[in-house]
């Protein structure tokens, strides 16, 4: 593999409350090369999102206890809030869930993207004169200048008629092409990393495709990488070239997507596939995993899946669990992975449709 | 906007006739017959007999039945004559216009005050919650809070006007005559203004746009002074405009303080003299008053807001 863009190694993040110590995101790792697009999959509380904000260093109220975040060679976990600026301008770019809340309300979409293009070209100079919108007091030449750049960058994430559109409002634009804005802000930062956090679980089922056809063309286009963080393995396995599974602050299982996809190792993997609809006849019951996600308060010992397994044994509820290679660049984090293999025909084939 | 302007207009026009006819009536139901008390006065204390108050009566139209007073009384208000005071000789109209400049120009100035406290101290004590400069504005807004207005008043006479010289204790006029009282009226209000800016800063500061502005790569200052402060004064203006419009009622206590002239003073002498064609004018001019400040709000408030539009319904 060549130089990754991204390495993030035994990342914890930890949200203190005042009920205690929240371990979100506990001992992740994984790489991220250039151009690749990398899925996250995960219940809601897996850890996913947290991930990706301590990616951005947006994890505030969390704090990074332990680990490091390498991108382009940049330690991004002790870096001086310039440098992290410097990043987010011209390297890094994330594009939230729900695009209602996710855009001021108060200012223009053009306004909103012009200011991610004016970070970019000079993240140091932002003066309050140039930003602020004050009249006689603010200074809008460089804003005019701009607004060519924002209607092709608003054409780029196919947002029609982009000319009549600059002066329009969040709240007159449709939650699909709400999102499309936030592409347009990530974008024009000229990121080689997009991290996408579920950005098409708020949306309805034709726009949440036409938002994932722009992401996998952006990425075509302009050789970026991406990270789509989904709970939707169908998402992952329309656009991602890997995934990696969390649970419980915790990855799972990591590999090529048509590994996963085809032969889960994980029990846990396992189970979220046979809860895909997809696999499911007509009027046979939905598959779901019976227990809930464990509150992560103290953290977990032991595999955090082993409340709701169905091959629990006794070691499954103390100490690290092993992270298992089976197969190429392919690896699962479970203790009992010989035992799910010998039984997974036994156990398993009654419970599904068969087909996957 | 034309349309938003309208339909304001004719919604005033039912305050204002609600208004006119309880100022109006309100004269009936207080006790003490004025015809009685402005003759004794004008015969220095001696009680009048019974066919000078009977003249007095019919000599001010009070004798006719009371819905002719009252279209008598409004046919001539929009001739722009509010009557005649009982005890001086000035017409209400030029009384009430002679008090409306020093107490517009004080409002003005303690609001300018007021704003000029609260705005910083509000962001300040938001962007550092828990910190030593949040404890600090926190307790000196509850000090402003808890302070009467004349004490304040008086004790920064004594200090600024009586011990250090550098300033006149009381009068009206000169630039200088206002920085007392407004900072008098404006110390009060910061309080209001910056725990309540505090709290729709801090509510802002969570929303997920304010998690955007970072990611762009803004710098704090930007995210704070642009993207949280705009969103976080909406909710504010309102009560600045409501502020604003008890503070044209007038600050009494700081008028008779800072001996200054004023539309509160006003209204306390002619309620004190039971002079009720100006405490009449006077309600009435008030209410419009408020309702001009109110209208205001409401386009300051689409201004900011672009969300809430002229028409009504969100587009």
């Amino acid at each position: 593999m060549t130089e990754p863009l991204l390495s993030v190694e035994n990342l914890h993040t930890h949200f203190e409350t005042y009920d205690g110590t929240v371990h979100a995101v506990n001992g992740v790792s994984f790489e991220i090369g250039p151009g690749e697009i990398v899925g996250i999959v995960g219940e809601s509380g897996s850890g996913k999102s947290v991930t990706a904000l301590s990616t951005m260093r947006l994890e505030d109220p969390g704090r990074i206890v332990e680990g490091s975040i390498r991108f382009r060679g940049t330690e991004l976990t002790t870096a001086t809030d310039r440098d992290i600026r410097q990043l987010r301008g011209g390297g890094l770019s994330m594009v939230f869930q729900d695009p209602m809340t996710t855009l001021n309300p108060v200012f223009t979409v053009s306004e909103q993207i012009v200011e991610s293009l004016k970070v970019h070209d000079n993240p140091e100079a932002q003066t309050l004169r140039e930003y602020l919108r004050i009249p006689f007091f603010h200074d809008r030449t460089d804003w005019r200048k701009k607004r060519e750049r924002v209607v092709e960058l608003m054409e780029e994430v196919g947002i029609p008629n982009p000319a009549e559109r600059l002066d329009a409002y969040p709240h007159e634009f449709s939650g699909g092409m709400r999102q499309r804005a936030m592409l347009a802000i990530a974008l024009a930062s000229e990121p080689d990393l997009l991290i996408a956090d579920e950005p098409t679980t708020a949306l309805d089922v034709t726009i949440q495709a036409q938002i994932l056809k722009i992401i996998a063309r952006l990425r075509e286009e302009r050789g970026m990488s991406v990270v789509m963080i989904t709970h939707d393995l169908g998402v992952v396995a329309d656009i991602c070239d890997r995934v990696i599974v969390m649970y419980g602050g915790e990855i799972m299982e990591h590999g090529p997507v048509e590994q996963i996809i085809r032969n889960p190792q994980h029990p846990y993997t396992q189970a979220l596939l046979e809860c895909m609809p997809q696999g499911t006849q007509r009027k046979e019951k939905l598959e779901t995993i019976d227990g809930q996600v464990p509150a992560q308060l103290g953290g977990i010992t032991g595999c955090p899946f082993a409340s709701r397994c169905d091959y629990t044994h006794d070691i499954c509820w103390s100490g690290d669990m092993p992270t298992v290679d089976c197969g190429e660049n392919h690896q699962a984090k479970c203790c009992e992975l010989q035992r799910v293999n010998d039984g997974e025909n036994a156990t398993h084939s009654s419970n599904t449709g068969g087909t996957l | 906007m034309w349309k938003f302007v309208l339909q304001r207009s004719v919604s005033a026009v039912f305050v204002l006739f609600g208004v006119s006819v309880l100022t109006f009536l309100l004269v009936f139901f207080t006790p003490g017959d004025p015809a009685e008390t402005i003759l004794r006065q004008q015969m220095g204390g001696q009680t009048p007999s019974a066919e000078a108050i009977e003249q007095f009566r019919a000599n001010q139209g009070l004798n006719d039945p009371i819905p002719v007073q009252y279209v008598d009384w409004v046919l001539s208000i929009l001739q722009g004559d509010l009557g005649q005071s009982y005890h001086s000789d000035s017409s209400v109209t030029q009384l009430i216009v002679d008090n409306l400049w020093p107490t517009f120009e004080l409002a003005l100035a303690g609001m300018a005050v007021a704003l000029l406290i609260a705005v910083p101290t509000g962001v300040i004590s938001a962007v550092h919650k828990g910190g030593r400069l949040d404890y600090g504005s926190q307790l000196a807004a509850l000090l402003g809070l808890s302070m009467p207005n004349f004490w304040l008043g008086y004790l920064l006479m004594l200090i600024f006007a009586i011990n250090l010289s550098v300033l006149p204790t009381s009068g009206y006029g000169t630039i200088d005559q206002l920085v007392l009282p407004a900072i008098t009226l404006g110390t009060g209000m910061a309080a209001i203004i910056t725990r309540l800016l505090r709290s729709s800063m801090l509510e802002v500061l969570d929303e997920e746009y304010i998690r955007t502005a970072r990611s762009k790569g803004l710098r704090e200052r930007i995210v704070v002074y642009k993207h949280t402060l705009r969103n976080a004064l909406i909710p504010v203006i309102t009560i600045i405009g409501l502020q604003f419009g008890y503070l044209l009622n007038g600050a009494v206590i700081i008028e008779i303080v800072f001996q200054r002239p004023g539309l509160g003073r006003l209204l306390i002498d002619s309620i004190f003299a039971r002079d009720y064609p100006i405490v009449q004018g006077l309600v009435l001019v008030i209410a419009v008053l408020f309702v001009v400040t109110n209208f205001l709000v409401d386009v300051a408030y689409r201004y900011v807001d672009p969300r809430i539009s002229f028409e009504g319904a969100p587009k």
